[in-house]
């Protein structure tokens, strides 16, 4: 089962409107106020990403039943330039941009399941999953 | 061919204004038309049909400034755009069908007829839009410029001491004016200690903690200590998982436990007073 919402990121309030529409599908679901900001905070990085290296695309949030266990599903879909070299993006203190350098690497630790699929030039998506324990 | 349009409409004023509303009441997300009451729906209906219609019988100078006017007062109305461009259509197709009916529009005019229309009715939805486009553009700059006067001022509570309050989403520009902010308040209060306090942050991801710590970079820069206050427990906790370090901060739950801390570094302290 899943029950899908998304939001167009264009522009940098974009991301403030994405982790809204996560932080109220993961109050929904019953996250505690800790994870419902490891889930915000991850859609932020998420979003950010996007606004930041490929200038446009979406997040969406689904909600997921999986062995009578909850969870949330982020999907950042983009068909920006594409990372290069994913490895080196999941290193602690790797940014291209003068950032820190934890936002990817950070948002796996932020959530259970982390997935990336990238290819330079044509887009990059990641989904990530947090289940409701 | 104007005029004849002009007689037209005003002639048969009556009949085209129910056709029109009835049409209008079809709409099905309009609600702002079936809640009004009767007679201010029957009184703003005319004004509309009136205004419609001016646009016929003026003179090309007056023209513009007619345009303006009509749509400075649809966008009083208080209608929606959808809403708004929908009346206007709904007006002309009216027109249009009530012209052919009583033979006015034959096949033989047709192309001339359509063409008049056009004029008459594009300019006015031109108008209508960039009116309506041009009272959000100030709208949005006016809370713009509103936030940003909220957004970052810093606080000198005690001698030396100074507070800056966040509130709300942190987005570059605001990173910007936070970091000014700082640092002139830092210079023109003379203070020692300054402290930043996110409890009303929602979300500290790594762009945010990036400005933070390169705001208290900056304020050590201009001699003066930072300290972070006001960190909820799942801040602290995505802080902590997100792998940002902020072991060169001194950080404080409660902006009250910061304040004494900052009293501390300046050789103060409060005390109760016995009587």
């Amino acid at each position: 089962m899943s029950n899908q919402s998304s939001v167009e990121i264009l522009t940098e309030w974009d991301i403030v409107a994405a982790r809204q529409l996560g932080r109220n599908v993961a109050k929904e679901l019953g996250f505690g106020t800790v994870d419902q900001a490891r889930i915000t905070t991850a859609i932020s990085e998420l979003a950010r990403n996007i606004y930041l290296y490929a200038g446009q695309g979406r997040i969406e949030i689904q909600q997921l039943t999986e062995n009578g266990v909850k969870g949330i599903l982020i999907i950042a879909a983009d068909q920006g330039p594409g990372i290069p070299d994913v490895r080196r993006v999941m290193e602690d203190g790797f940014s291209t941009s003068g950032g820190l350098g934890a936002g990817l690497p950070g948002v796996k630790r932020l959530m259970d399941e982390f997935k990336i699929e990238t290819i330079p030039g044509e887009g990059t998506d990641i989904r990530a999953t947090k289940w409701l324990r | 061919m104007n005029k004849k349009m002009a007689g037209y409409i005003q002639e048969n004023s009556t009949e085209i204004i129910s056709k029109w509303q009835e049409l209008m009441k079809n709409e099905k997300d309009e609600r702002s038309f079936q809640v009004m009451p009767t007679d201010l729906m029957n009184q703003t209906s005319k004004e509309f049909a009136d205004l419609m219609v001016s646009n016929l019988l003026e003179s090309h100078q007056a023209y513009e400034n007619r345009l303006n006017d009509f749509a400075e007062k649809v966008v009083r109305l208080g209608w929606s755009i959808t809403f708004v461009t929908k009346a206007i259509n709904h007006f002309s197709e009216v027109v249009f069908e009530g012209m052919q009916e009583k033979g006015l529009i034959t096949k033989d005019n047709f192309s001339d007829f359509y063409k008049e229309f056009n004029n008459w009715i594009i300019p006015i939805r031109d108008s209508t839009i960039d009116t309506y486009s041009k009272t959000w553009e100030r709208t949005v700059s006016l809370q713009k410029i509103a936030l940003q006067e909220l957004s970052a001022s810093l606080i000198p509570v005690f001698d030396k001491v100074s507070v800056m309050p966040l509130v709300g989403t942190i987005d570059t520009e605001r990173a910007k004016l936070i970091m000014e902010n700082l640092l002139e308040g830092v210079v023109k209060h003379r203070a020692e200690v300054v402290l930043l306090d996110i409890t009303g942050v929602p979300v500290v991801d790594t762009m945010v903690a990036h400005h933070i710590i390169q705001a208290a970079d900056a304020v050590r820069l201009v001699g003066a200590k930072c300290m972070l206050v006001g960190i909820r427990p799942e801040i602290a906790q995505t802080i902590v998982t997100l792998g940002i370090n902020l072991n060169e901060f001194t950080t404080t739950s409660t902006l009250q436990r910061g304040v004494e801390q900052a009293l501390a570094w300046t050789n103060r302290q409060i005390v109760e007073v016995e009587e």
